[in-house]
């Protein structure tokens, strides 16, 4: 492998776990505050990579408002998939709302086939993005460099308002005991809609950029790319944000330059996230970031 | 008397924090001991290390002089130590009636391919197990109830329940874990007449921690007192009594104003 | 005997009679959904005993199912059949030349399952809740993977067309009251008690000396292996297997069944495996054009998996305890209800 082609795979790595890591982002905090492994948030990528191109083909809107349109609406069917299935289940056994969760997800996918149809569909991609980019023999997209870099500026945003908001600071503190925090005077019903909103509208941003930069729009597009995201999370330490990114770019990273080192094993690409889930869950639980919660007898 | 248990400082370090500090204690054959102090003072940590829920930092755990540190919590029962824990818990969607089954479990030499091929070894068993759980149901006198679940029985037959399946475990020691919390005066009276009878009849040594200072007194003839995860005080009743470091630590208030 | 156990035969002898009667009259698809109510409830049943009954909380059924699939095809296909399947790449010696009467493919599909549910069962059955959920969906989704990647073995992704179609509603009801009784057996014992203990309060269970991890592997495993038997089962009764079958959504459906019939409900599983079965079936038009008169509207396909999504939503919203909860319908309680009806 000359350093051409290295650099190549290294930019798509870079590309896939950013997609990863910001689905991972939702799936983390939803997780750190409710306990919950919102299965709805793959469809919910799905649907925001959907909308765009719904707005643009049906309603001939222009690429920035089609995205942020989605985006907003995405958002809100993030929290309203908290309101309706999960908050009226708080109180119950943990079991019941992630068994809702699959339930909505399912909901969801099925409810895109009804409407978008099984069929895959092509993505039309202005032609801006189209064209590579050619430097000293290394071929990239154009979206190769744009998709870790609006990445990590949506991250930024995300750090500022978790560390330097107050909402960020109610969102830290039901993380660490939901009980004391309503006692508190948080206002924790709204605090985890906002989290709904915000992880679902990043969800939304990468659902986007897959579809861009694998223009294939499908309803069950989400599945797969949402169970790497969690484990990505998982790995990374569920409830850590950075745990959430680092997870993301390294299961990208092992894709990409699995498959390119090993062209053999591409067969298997898609095992390599679940077997690195249980590769995890045995050696530290708790994930990279995590920290380890005591039983108590 | 011989020697049923011995610890030989036990420590249990949280991270940084020091919960049990050096707890050495020897518990003779047949003895009804106490573990007391005031909260947060590491009793229930002593018990979580001795019952193996809880690997020490230090130190060791001897029972009948084989070496269980760090066994597992099922091994340490199948060795003959019962606990109860302090905040009940029993198997509520179960009968009282199977919740002692459960505990007799350990004791079953029947397995569960012979319970699927109804063998007759596995019939004989299970009958005989079920009249030993009503006898010993009958013993804390829950025998009328014993096909209630176990989540809808009040508080003070939960508790008995509990003791009741320790004792399906066939222990020859007991832990109980504040088994008087919850109780009105007279209750705990019953309570303690219930724990020596209990000894008598199984043959037990019982080790306890409770808060309840007249159940302590009354039912202990040695006891251990704990304050920050020390052992700041071992003795009879009258001694630990009189004992100014526990007055200060522990009975200090309490006992000066029932004086 | 006691009178439960001759009501129970009387019982059996009934359903026998009512195959009798469904073989010789029923058309094709009847029968069909006939075969598939008895493979949902003993794939119900386990997930029931695994999940309902000890607690742990497994989304791998899809993958034991697989297993017992491909073991039960690869032995009941002869020789020449697969000769004439693997165009893909040859077949191992072994995969070519094994072969097994029907019965005995089912087993080993099973007892496949069984080992596989050992050897996964002992690094993930350590985990709680959640993670062991999304641990075992990753172990099935591991399986399909596999099976697309092993061409020699399984064809890859063509599976296997044309499977002999050994499973008539003998056989299905068969395996399914044999399922029955053993799981029956089992939570009457006292290793049934035991299992609950388990789901109820793991650390009270280790207190009163029961090897946690033991039991929940033999629970787990025997589930494990009524999986299988099912997959098998559901091989030969559809003929045509391939990864894609096996994917999340079977697991999805089984889910279903158990939680709608209520968690640790033998009765419950049963109940809720004919009603879902026969409502998945009917949900079916749905998806095909409806013609009324000389209008016809076109099928929606993805329908029936809202309605079927939707349903889940609600129970588990408004009736978390699914029909039976943790109840059980047994003679007494119906020998009660008839006298009360009597008074």
């Amino acid at each position: 492998m000359n350093l051409a082609t290295f650099i190549q795979h290294f930019l798509n790595s870079l590309t896939l776990g950013s997609l990863y890591a910001l689905i991972a982002i939702g799936y983390t905090m939803v997780y750190g505050i409710l306990r919950l492994i919102n299965f709805a948030h793959s469809e919910i990528f799905m649907l925001g990579a959907y909308l765009v191109f719904w707005g643009i083909t049906l309603f001939h809107l222009p690429w920035p408002l089609a995205i942020v349109a989605s985006i907003i609406l995405v958002a809100g069917m993030g929290i309203m998939v908290d309101r309706i299935a999960y908050r009226p289940l708080r109180d119950a056994p943990r079991i019941s709302a992630l068994i809702s969760a699959i339930g909505v997800s399912f909901f969801l996918q099925n409810v895109a086939i009804v409407f978008f149809q099984a069929i895959p569909r092509e993505v039309y991609r202005p032609e801006w993005l189209e064209n590579p980019i050619i430097f000293h023999g290394v071929r990239v997209l154009p979206l190769t460099l744009f998709v870790p870099v609006l990445s990590l500026l949506l991250m930024l945003g995300l750090v500022y308002v978790v560390y330097h908001t107050k909402a960020g600071l109610g969102m830290r503190a039901i993380s660490k005991d939901i009980e004391t925090s309503y006692l508190m005077g948080v206002s924790v019903n709204q605090v985890i809609a906002l989290t709904f909103g915000i992880g679902s509208a990043l969800a939304a941003a990468s659902g986007i950029m897959w579809a861009l930069r694998y223009p294939q729009l499908q309803p069950i597009m989400g599945t797969i790319p949402g169970f790497k995201a969690f484990i990505a999370a998982v790995f990374g330490g569920i409830g850590s944000i950075q745990g959430a990114v680092i997870g993301g770019l390294t299961l990208g990273f092992i894709e990409i330059m699995t498959v390119a080192f090993f062209p053999d094993l591409a067969g298997y690409r898609d095992a390599f996230a679940f077997i690195l889930l249980i590769a995890i869950l045995l050696v530290k639980p708790t994930g990279l970031l995590g920290v380890k919660m005591e039983d108590k007898v | 008397m011989s020697i049923i248990l011995e610890t030989t400082g036990l420590t249990m370090r949280f991270g940084g924090l020091a919960a049990v500090t050096d707890f050495s204690a020897s518990i003779p054959k047949g003895s009804i001991t106490g573990l007391i102090g005031p909260n947060g003072a590491g009793k229930t940590t002593c018990f979580n290390m001795i019952t193996g829920f809880y690997r020490p930092t230090q130190g060791q755990v001897f029972f009948q002089g084989q070496e269980l540190t760090g066994k597992s919590p099922h091994c340490v029962c199948r060795a003959g130590i019962a606990r109860t824990f302090q905040n009940i818990r029993l198997f509520g969607h179960e009968t009282a009636l199977e919740n002692v089954l459960i505990g007799a479990f350990v004791r079953q030499k029947t397995g569960w391919i012979q319970s699927v091929l109804m063998t007759p070894a596995s019939r004989r068993e299970e009958n005989q197990l079920r009249d030993q759980a009503m006898e010993l149901l009958d013993v804390v006198g829950l025998a009328n109830i014993a096909q209630e679940k176990a989540k809808s029985l009040p508080y003070g037959a939960q508790r008995r329940l509990e003791i009741a399946r320790a004792l399906a475990t066939q222990p020859s020691f007991l832990l109980l874990d504040e088994p008087a919390a919850g109780m009105n005066p007279q209750e705990s009276l019953e309570l303690m007449d219930f724990i020596r009878t209990i000894r008598t009849r199984f043959d037990l040594t019982i080790l306890l921690i409770e808060h309840d200072m007249k159940v302590v007194m009354g039912v202990c003839e040695h006891m251990w007192v704990l304050d920050y995860g020390l052992t700041i005080a071992e003795g009879c009743p009258e001694a630990i009594q009189s004992n100014p470091k526990v007055i200060e630590a522990y009975l200090g208030e309490e006992y000066v104003r029932h004086a | 005997m006691k009178n439960t156990t001759w009501l129970n035969l009387l019982l059996i002898l009934c359903l026998g009679l009512f195959l009798w009667w469904a073989d010789g009259t029923l058309d094709g698809y009847k029968i069909r959904v006939l075969n598939l109510i008895a493979i949902n409830i003993i794939l119900a049943l386990s997930l029931n005993l695994i999940y309902g009954f000890t607690g742990m909380f497994s989304l791998g059924h899809a993958g034991f199912m697989a297993i017992g699939a491909y073991v039960c095809s690869i032995l009941i296909m002869t020789p020449a059949q697969k000769e004439t399947q693997f165009i893909l790449q040859e077949a191992y010696f072994w995969v070519q030349n094994s072969h097994a009467p029907f019965i005995v493919a089912v087993v080993l599909g099973g007892l496949t399952a069984a080992l596989f549910g050992v050897l996964i069962g002992i690094p993930l059955l350590r985990l709680g809740d959640d993670y062991l959920g999304i641990a075992t969906l990753g172990f099935a989704e591991i399986i399909r993977i596999v099976a697309n990647n092993i061409p020699r073995v399984t064809n890859g992704a063509l599976g296997f067309k044309g499977i002999p179609d050994h499973a008539n509603l003998w056989w299905t009801y068969g395996w399914c009251v044999l399922t029955l009784f053993l799981i029956v057996r089992i939570l009457n014992s006292n290793t049934g008690n035991v299992f609950k203990a388990i789901r109820d309060d793991e650390t009270a269970a280790k207190a009163m000396g029961i090897n946690i991890f033991k039991m929940k592997l033999l629970s787990f495993s025997f589930g494990a292996f009524c999986a299988g038997v099912g997959g098998a089962l559901l091989a030969s009764l559809v003929n045509t297997i391939d990864p894609k079958m096996f994917i999340f959504i079977q697991t999805f459906n089984i889910l279903m069944i158990v939680v709608t019939g209520g968690l640790g409900s033998v009765t419950g599983s049963i109940l809720a495996g004919i009603g879902i079965t026969v409502m998945l079936e009917w949900l079916r038009f749905v998806e095909n054009p409806i013609t009324i008169g000389s209008w016809t509207m076109a099928g929606i396909p993805g329908m029936r998996m809202v309605v079927f999504s939707l349903l889940l939503i609600l129970v588990i919203l408004f009736r978390r305890e699914g029909i039976m909860g943790m109840r059980e319908i047994t003679w007494a309680g119906i020998a009660r209800f008839m006298k009360r009806g009597k008074a």
